[in-house]
């Protein structure tokens, strides 16, 4: 026989054959059989094919853990807290993991493969994220560079119940391939819309420049396009106390408490608490929902709104409140709240404007374990 | 014709006069960056032996029934590279299966060493040199054991350099290398007393 044709032939049949063994030594040596998975002490109990990463094999249940890497234990998202002994931490869990999670054998569950019975705790919350199909039913512009995008589940997920979410919490938009950008990726927005409405999802979304999925969804996406979301997740969410809520945000930090705001005037929960909304915004382009938010205000007499404009132009003819919020926040936290009372702090906005804010409000008493808030960047 | 030296002088060999990390120099790689930490190192160290042992045979096994007869030795780097993938992928899943405890120690390190020339070198010589099964046995297991006595060595001495006051500019790879070349010239001391060939 010609080397030429001998060479390539063995190679390919000595790698065939070595393939073949791997296949088969997979086959007999990663037959789990089935496994049951126990969450949160017999809540749920899970009937699964074992072999496969628990992160994986959750999802295949419809229980979504958050993960922004795709199960590559890059992000240390997916953390999950696993009773059962399946062995010490692996080198790739410990750089996410504090000493305390360690302890309590919080582990990452794209790391962990099913190998026999689990029993693991998860946030009930989770059980509630679903991938729902939609639709764009509007798109409204809120100002030059904010669009209310305002979606329609799909009618299978209406028959199906919609969505049920809290006030606060955030779904992930799933931005699909376009242009230059050649993977799906997700991003996180707060839902603005209200729990009672469960047929839509609303969420604001302000363009960043050179942003990914801001750029899509002020370019490219249409009224009548589907879209993909994945949620509810987070713990963004009003306490259950009598404490004064102190509420600061500026931009599309607005969408968080829009959904708490509407869910009190549907529902009458809360207006028996003082509220304090503090809105911030450069000058009056960038201001919406102001006469929302005063019909509310008249409504509500222990709602208060204060928008603010740190640089007002002189054809705005603004009379509210003008300077950065943290110094309006603070005067108004000396001259009309006053210090005396128990308060919670709720904030929605950029890392700088929310650090901020913190200083301002342990300066005026309130507690760094009484501030709630949610960064975006 | 196989070189006329007895399999255990081959392992003592192996192991001290021709160590294939300090003599040979290979397998440095993962030798530098592992060798920070003890507990790795044996770990690694254990992986390489089990590895080097398995794989050597196999491929001695690839070389007399297809290669040679065949004479297709042109091909024998593609083909030793393909063994011992396959040897490293089976290896992991079968010790996650039979025991848990070894694949903690040892899984997360057999990846690695697919792409460590310590092993590819190893399988090499052990054909330049001609060896029959039981010289090729030994030099499997010796060379392995050699490079795993030569991480634990590094090691402890890196536990102390830790806490040694080595100039800036040296710290981390530099001291060690120069670490690995006194260490080398200790192991050529004992060279002339044992021969692998």
């Amino acid at each position: 026989m010609s080397p030429l044709l001998l060479g390539p032939l063995v190679v390919a049949l000595i790698s065939s054959m070595l393939a073949l063994i791997i296949s088969v030594t997979d086959r007999i040596v990663n037959d789990y059989g089935e496994v049951t998975i126990d969450i949160n002490g017999g809540k749920k109990v899970l009937t699964v094919k074992g072999g496969s990463p628990l992160l994986g094999t959750l999802a295949f249940q419809n229980i979504f853990v958050p993960s922004a890497c795709g199960g590559r234990g890059s992000c240390g998202a997916c953390k999950v807290r696993i009773l059962s002994d399946v062995g010490p931490h692996l080198p790739t869990e410990l750089p996410y993991m504090n000493p305390q999670e360690v302890a309590k054998n919080v582990r990452l569950s794209c790391q962990i493969k099913v190998k026999q019975n689990l029993a693991i705790e998860l946030p009930e919350a989770l059980f509630n994220v679903r991938k729902f199909k939609t639709t764009v039913e509007r798109i409204r512009n809120l100002t030059y560079d904010i669009k209310e995008v305002y979606l329609r589940l799909s009618d299978e997920a209406i028959a199906a119940g919609g969505i049920s979410f809290t006030p606060g919490q955030y779904a992930q938009l799933v931005v699909p391939p376009y242009g230059e950008v050649k993977e799906s990726i997700q991003r996180a927005y707060s839902m603005s819309s209200t729990p009672q409405d469960k047929e839509h999802i609303e969420l604001l979304i302000r363009l960043v420049p050179g942003g990914i999925a801001t750029t899509w969804v002020h370019q490219h996406l249409k009224e009548g396009d589907t879209v993909e979301v994945v949620g509810p997740f987070g713990e963004f969410a009003i306490r259950d106390t009598d404490a004064v809520m102190i509420f600061v945000a500026g931009g599309s930090g607005m969408a968080p408490f829009k959904s708490m705001l509407n869910h009190m005037a549907q529902t009458g929960q809360w207006t028996n608490r003082d509220i304090w909304y503090f809105f911030g915004a450069r000058s009056k382009r960038d201001m919406f929902y102001l006469d929302e938010m005063a019909d509310l205000a008249k409504r509500f007499p222990n709602f208060h709104f204060v928008p603010a404009l740190s640089e007002p132009k002189p054809e705005d003819e603004w009379t509210g409140p003008v300077g950065l919020i943290t110094n309006v926040l603070d005067s108004y936290f000396k001259e009309k709240i006053g210090t005396d009372k128990p308060m919670e702090g709720y904030l929605c906005g950029s890392p700088g404007m929310i650090d901020a804010c913190i200083k301002v409000m342990t300066s005026n008493g309130i507690g760094q374990d009484k501030i709630y808030y949610d960064k975006f960047a | 014709m196989s070189p006329l030296v007895h399999p255990i002088t081959l392992l003592f060999a192996s192991i001290f006069t021709s160590n294939i990390l300090l003599a040979n120099f290979l397998g440095m790689c993962s030798f530098i960056s592992i060798s920070k930490d003890q507990k790795s190192s044996f770990g690694l160290g254990l992986a390489v032996t089990v590895v080097m042992t398995i794989t050597m045979v196999v491929s001695w096994a690839v070389l007399k029934l297809v290669i040679e007869p065949l004479g297709l030795d042109y091909l024998s780097f593609i083909i030793f590279i393909i063994v011992i993938a396959a040897i490293v992928q089976i290896l992991e899943m079968v010790i996650d299966r039979l025991s848990p405890a070894l694949y903690m120690a040892l899984g997360i390190f057999l990846p690695l060493i697919t792409v460590n020339c310590a092993i590819l070198g190893a399988i090499l010589f052990m054909q330049i040199r001609n060896y029959n099964f039981w010289q090729t046995l030994s030099f499997g297991f010796g060379s392995g054991a050699g490079w795993w006595l030569a991480i634990m060595l590094l090691s402890s001495i890196r536990k102390k350099i830790d806490v040694a006051p080595v100039p800036a500019g040296l710290k981390g790879p530099g001291i060690t290398i120069i670490t690995i070349g006194f260490m080398a010239m200790a192991f050529i001391g004992f060279s002339g007393m044992l021969s692998v060939q």
